[in-house]
This record gives C-alpha cells, structure tokens and sequence, in this order.
C-alpha cells in the first residue's frame, strides 16, 4: 500500500518553545489516523502545517508521491486536503449555505449550492436545511455544517479536530458511521483526540506526541486506552477517589426556574427544578448552548430569579445577587476562563480578590487588604499546583488548565457550602483534569453539595452521584449515575433527533 | 400647493433630499467598514478633509467633479492612517477613531487657510428634459445634481454587493468571525484595508457635497457634527443599505421641516426645533433598539492579530 501523505522531520518553532521537533509520519488512503497528545503537545501546529496555516521551519511533505508544500489554505484545499475545525470556523449570522460557500474555492450558484449540499447530506445521512442560520443550529449540526463543507470538495484527506467533544452519544455513533463510509470510499482521515476509547473503536493506527515529538505509535485497537493515555502523559496517571460520604439535609433547591435566553443565540431556561443535599456532586450533562451559561447565572446570582424559585437551606435567594449569595456559602467557577471566571490582564492576587473578597474578609471600610489578598492567592496556587512566576502574574498569562485551576481552588478555598462550576475540564490536560475532578469530590466529601455542569459525559460519570440531562433549557428529573448506561444518557440528552444513520449495511 | 404655514411639500422633499446626501454618503461608507468588523470613529474627521480636498481641486481646476474625485481620494488617504495604526500597528480603534476626527478638523483648517470666503463651482443639475417638468414628481425625482443619484444608486449597489456576491460574503464573514475567516484563509487585513479606505472616499465625497453643493463655500468645522449622525445612522440602521437611507432621510426631512418652520415664524421655541433633529433621530434609534435583535458584525471593533 502507497501513502497518501507522508511528513519527514516536520519542525516548527515559536519563541520560547518548539511545538514539533522533527514529526514523521504517514498515512495510507482509506486510513483512518489518531494523532493523539496532551494540550500543548503540538497536535494543532502539526496539523495546522499540513492545512497550509502554518509554515514548517524545516522537514518536508510529500503527498501522493509529489512535494507538498501549501503556502495557504487553499492551496491544500486544491491538493485535497480539508479540515473541520473544533472552534473558530463557522459564522453565527450567516446561513448554512452562506457558511458552506466561503470554505470552497468555486462555489457554484447559490440555488445549486443548496442543491448539492441537500444531495451530500442525504447520501451521508446528514440531515441539513441549507437556508437556516447557523447561528441557531445545535452543536451537532454545526459539525454537520463543517464535514459538508468539506465533503463538497471530494477531499482525498480529511483533517477532523477533536470532533466529538460537543455531540451526544448518539450523534457520535452517526458521526462514526459517515467516517467508516468515507473511509471504504478511500478517503483518508486524520482523527485528532483525547478520547482514547473513541480511537480504539475507530481508528487504525495512532501516532502520540508529547512535548513536540513523536513518542510512540501503535494499534489502538490492540492497545488498552491506560497505556495510550500514558504514553501521551508520560507517567501514570491517578483515578480520582470519592470520599464516600452519606448525602445529608438539602442545601439548594430550585423550582420551576424559568428564565429568558442572555443573549441572541442563548436559550430560555423553562420550569427548572432541582434538588441538591450535602455531601453529594450532583452532574448535569447536556451539549453546549441546551441553557448552560444560563442555568449557571440563575445559581451564581449573575441573573436574577423569582425570590422563591431559588432556596438556600429553605430561605429565598432567587432575588439576591452574586456577592451575597457568596456570603451565605453559595460560589460559582463559570465556564469562560478567560473574561468571564478571571479578569485577563489583571494579577491572579487581584483576581482572588474579586471573588474572596466576602468570604476570605480580604477588603475593609473600603479599603484592600492586599497583604492578605496576596496570602490567599498563594495559598490557591500552592494547594492546587497552579504552574505560574508567582501571583503578580496576569491571569492571561497561564495556560488554560493552570488558570482553570487557580479559578476553580480561589472557590474550593473558599469552603464554600454550595459549590457550581460550569465545563470544569473543558480545554484541560489529563493530568489537570484529574486534579480538579479530585478537588471537586473532596469538597463534596467535607459535607459541601457540588454541581458540575458539563458536556464531558465520562467526567460526569466519574465524579457524580446522581445525574440529570439539561435539553433546550429543561431539565430532566436526576438518575443515580451507578448502573446508568451511555445510551440512557443519551436518550436523556434528547438522542439525536432529526438523525439517521448513514446506509445501515451492517 | 401651499400649505404647513407656506411650506411646499415638494419642495420639502426635494430639499431633504439634498440634505441628507452627506450623511447618507458617509453612513453608507461607515457601514461597509462597520460589516467588516472595523469601527471607525473619525468619519467627521473623514469627511472635513474630503471638503476641503473637494473644495481646493475645485476652486483651482474649476472642476466640480475633479473636486468630488480628489475628496474621495483625500478621505481614503486619511483612512489610510487609521487603517495602519488599527489593523497592521493593532491600536486602539475607537482612541485612534477619535484621533482620526481631531486630526482632520485641525489638518482641513490648516489647508483651507487661503480658501476662507472664495466662492466654489457648484455642481449643475442634471438635465433630464420633460421629466422634470412632470409636476410635483417631477420636482422631487428629475431636478438634482449627480451626486444625489450617485447616492441612491450606492445604497442599491452596496445592498447587492453584500447580498449577492461573493466578495461580500467574504467582507460579511470577516466582520462576523476574524478568527474563522483567517482559519479559512481569507485575508482578514486585507479586506478591512479596502473597507476602511471605501469608508473614507465615501466620507470624502459626503464632506466635498457640503463644500461644494449644500453651501457651497469652505468654513472651518462646516461638517458641525455630521459625521457623529451618520455613525449613529447605521447603528439605527441595523447595518442595513436600506434603512440607512431611511434614516439619513428622516434626519435630513426634520432638519430641513424645522429650518422651514423657523423662517416660517413658528410659534416654538427656535432651540427646540435646532434640536428636533438629533432628538427624533434618537428617539427612533432607541425604539428600534428595543425590539432586540440587532445583527451587529459579531467582530466589531476587535483587533485581528494572526498568532500563527
């Protein structure tokens, strides 16, 4: 079997860090390829110099035997190379067919667009309304969107990066399907993950970087996902442990919260209801954009509810906002780091101030005390290992899993007796991730109630005790989440609706 | 014919008309560049130098149109500044905006020096034959100079450009999402260049039709705050060719109503018809607002820097 692509000594340096030192590999038509690694592992420089993005210091690539060297995106679309992106591609306010026009080198008319692109999602199972605006399409369909953006252009490489973090289980299996399809038509696929057991379904082999280079490759098929993930580590990696308390009295209730979408595309909240008891993690899945951010602002204070639809220990906070709520014991981690939970260019010791103040006494007649404002954000990065100079330093700074950490310990450090946090792994390496998932369930072990929102159902399984689905802004009635299977929770999620899968052959 | 206290509607249109070229001018490049993602606050800075670039071509070469074509050319220049210093030195555009409205007010002062009181060729109407002896229609439609049809025809050809090809598409998309526009390979920089210096001829061009047609004679500051309206006008406007026109009318139709009632010896207090204008005009920006859904670019206002 010939290669399709093959990449010699790929090497490309930034200042400060080489993000890939001398990268082979190859693929073969019809392959489907994992390229696994860490954040920061150089998974996206790599891929971004084969998509034309970004210029390779040195090392060469050939493709279909001939030099390849696109100095442009479009230059690798015309080679037949395509690439669906995980963020930052697609245009909210245009529509599909819009959206679909600006990712081709010759769009053909509009009316036959719509034509073709009706065509393709049917033969891929794909379902799709050309006319509607992206901007209110769910995250599946968006993928949607993107793999017939690409599938418009008969690539014969087809770059997906981490395509199933926002879709349900359900979607996932219709995603798996059009790949397979692809895959028999000898379209060759490199598949860019962090979810090993994903890779061993799908793929045939796997190349793993770490800091910039090659570490191993293998089978995954023939690998247990333990040792995938710690060659992609590079040490052994700890399973976090519950403490195991008994739930206790309730701490928080809501009923029937209803509240409007925050912005244009948002979602409305409608007759919400949940029960959360001390000691307990209580999950609640869902994809992005079904009334998260919402759901988080109506629990943290941001937006303000019916005083009676949120009870704290029986006592009506609906109507109080966030630095009360914070006084009586309730905190919140949102899910944007950077803007939203963290002030970038502000000090991590000013950010521990924005949200310690109340509860740590860091403020007085008016007055900061930075002293101990400064105490406290050391003692945030010393407990939770947050990698940073010290704490003089902007919170834009840090890398994404070590402000995720500080933002999530300045609340856990807080002893809080509610705790929520919205996507706490989101964007977080392994090791990270593991840390915080261990911080949230000793919290709960002291007695605290915790809830986790996030789109990252094996998390969720992982650190909840019971779990509800949250689906266009309803939230389901909660499930324990021992004995819960993946496809339960996926019907919880809603399933996949509108979906079908592409040519049941098997 | 006669009626509003001897004000003649036809006449009244026609005029407004007139009046609110250049703003109507100036919004429509405003917009463009705002579709982009770009906000660029020096549009009155923008358009007093194109008055004075039209106004000095004219005088010199006895040129009307000379004059429009080098105020154009003097108010894409001008943008040019901003372009630099916003997309490629990535300052800050609404200080840099501001900059841009306080350098051209001084700068068009200091070129206009020996041009106070000198007497400009006007711009003629376009003789339309029988057309314009149709009556009242005839009077509000067929008795203008080219620049008001090179306005309307502006607004159709702006509304197609962004709706119907794909080089608006493009320039929709950057303003949109900067990010995935780069990602896809448009050149981010680029297209905001060209939008910035089309915003700054058509700017160009509202300020010469000051200079040259409203007044016509060069005074320092003449565009008095035009440039702001018409910021403020696609705003209002939803970033819409259409409603552009609308609301440049609307402010131009209340501007010339309340001078007329003010010769006419209206029975209100002449400051409160002098603000009518801009009252009205934000009255109905804030109706409009609270019906939601603006469709603002998504990017607007934010720096493209390409990290990788």
């Amino acid at each position: 079997m010939t290669h399709l692509l093959s990449v010699e000594g790929l090497t490309k340096a930034y200042p400060g860090v080489v993000a890939n030192d001398g990268v082979s590999f190859s693929i073969a038509p019809g392959e489907v390829h994992a390229l696994l690694g860490e954040n920061g592992a150089g998974k996206s420089t790599l891929v971004k110099m084969i998509y034309g993005l970004v210029k390779p210091d040195s090392g060469a690539m050939t493709l279909n035997g001939g030099a390849y060297a696109p100095a442009e995106p479009r230059a690798a679309r015309a080679a037949g190379v395509a690439m669906v992106f995980q963020h930052f591609s697609l245009f909210d306010a245009l529509s599909v067919a819009e959206n679909i026009a600006l990712g081709m080198e010759n769009p053909p008319r509009p009316s036959d667009l719509s034509a073709r692109i009706r065509e393709v999602s049917h033969t891929y199972g794909l379902p799709l309304d050309p006319d509607r605006l992206v901007g209110e399409l769910s995250a599946g369909e968006r993928q949607r969107v993107e793999i017939i953006r690409c599938l418009l252009q008969d690539p014969k490489l087809l770059i997906m990066d981490e395509p199933t973090s926002v879709l349900t289980p359900q979607e996932v299996a219709i995603l798996f399907e059009t790949l397979r399809k692809l895959s028999a038509e000898g379209t060759a696929i490199l598949y860019i993950s962090h979810k090993l057991e994903e890779i061993r379904t799908l793929c045939d082999a796997a190349t793993i970087l770490r800091g910039g280079k090659v570490v191993a490759t293998c089978i995954p098929r023939e690998t247990t996902a333990r040792e995938m993930a710690e060659l992609m580590v590079g040490a052994t990696l700890m399973t976090p442990k519950a403490a195991g308390a008994a739930p206790g009295e309730v701490l928080l209730s809501v009923e029937g919260l209803t509240l409007g979408a925050a912005s244009m595309f948002g979602t409305r909240l409608q007759n919400v209801s949940l029960d959360l008891r001390a000691g307990e993690i209580l999950g609640i899945g869902g994809v992005a954009g079904n009334g998260q951010d919402e759901l988080l602002a109506a629990l943290s204070g941001e937006r303000r509810a019916p005083p009676g639809a949120v009870l704290f220990r029986g006592r009506p906070v609906g109507a109080l906002g966030p630095t009360e709520r914070r006084r009586l014991g309730i905190c919140s981690a949102p899910e944007e780091r950077l803007g939203h939970a963290a002030a970038p260019d502000m000090s991590l010791t000013e950010n521990a101030v924005l949200t310690g103040t109340v509860r740590k006494r860091l403020a007085g007649r008016g007055f900061v005390d930075w002293t101990a404002a400064r105490r406290f954000a050391e003692e945030v990065i010393a407990a939770f290992d947050v990698r940073t100079p010290g704490p003089a330093n902007a919170a834009r700074s840090l890398s994404g899993g070590n402000l995720q950490k500080f933002v999530i310990g300045r609340e856990v450090l807080q002893a809080p007796d509610v705790l929520v946090v919205n996507q706490p792994t989101w964007g977080v390496d392994a090791a990270a991730a593991a840390a915080i998932r261990q911080a949230l369930m000793d919290l709960a072990g002291k007695g605290a109630g915790v809830i986790v929102i996030s789109q990252d159902l094996d998390e969720l399984m992982e650190v909840a005790d019971r779990f509800c689905a949250l689906n266009g802004g309803r939230l389901s009635a909660s499930r324990p989440t021992a004995g819960l299977t993946i496809e339960e929770i996926g019907l919880m999620l809603g399933g996949a609706h509108d979906m079908e899968v592409a040519h049941a052959e098997a | 014919m006669e009626m509003f206290g001897g004000i003649n509607p036809a006449v009244l249109i026609a005029s407004l008309m007139v009046a609110s070229t250049p703003i109507l001018l100036a919004a429509l490049g405003e917009m463009v560049v705002e579709k982009a993602g770009v906000l660029n606050l020096g549009v009155e800075g923008m358009m007093i130098t194109g008055a004075i670039c039209g106004f000095i071509v004219a005088v010199e070469t006895g040129s009307p149109l000379l004059g429009f074509l080098f105020a154009a050319v003097g108010g894409a220049l001008l943008s040019l500044i901003f372009g630099v210093l916003t997309q490629l030195l990535l300052s800050n555009q609404v200080a840099t905006g501001l900059a841009l409205t306080l350098f051209g007010l001084g700068f068009s002062a200091l070129l206009g020096q020996g041009y106070i009181g000198v007497k400009a060729p006007t711009l003629g109407r376009i003789d339309l034959g029988p057309l314009s002896d149709i009556p009242v229609l005839g009077r509000i439609l067929f008795s203008h100079d080219p620049m008001v049809y090179v306005s309307l025809a502006l607004v159709v050809a702006i509304w197609a450009f962004l709706r119907f090809t794909r080089a608006g598409l493009i320039l929709r998309a950057v303003g949109e999402s900067h990010e995935a526009a780069h990602a896809l390979g448009y050149k981010v920089i680029r297209v905001r260049m060209l939008a910035i210096m089309f915003g700054g001829a058509c700017a160009g061009l509202g300020g010469a039709y000051l200079s040259l047609v409203r007044v016509p004679q060069w005074t320092e500051g003449m565009t008095a705050g035009a440039g702001w309206i018409a910021l403020a006008l696609v705003v209002f406007a939803s970033w819409k060719a259409g409603r552009v026109l609308v609301g440049a009318y609307l402010f131009g139709g209340v501007t010339v109503l309340q001078l007329n009632l003010q010769a006419a010896g209206a029975k209100v207090p002449v400051e409160l018809l002098s603000m009518s204008p801009y009252l009205i005009t934000i009255l109905v920006l804030v109706l409009i607002s609270t019906r939601g859904a603006q469709g603002a670019p998504a990017s607007l206002g934010r720096s493209f820097n390409a990290s990788s």
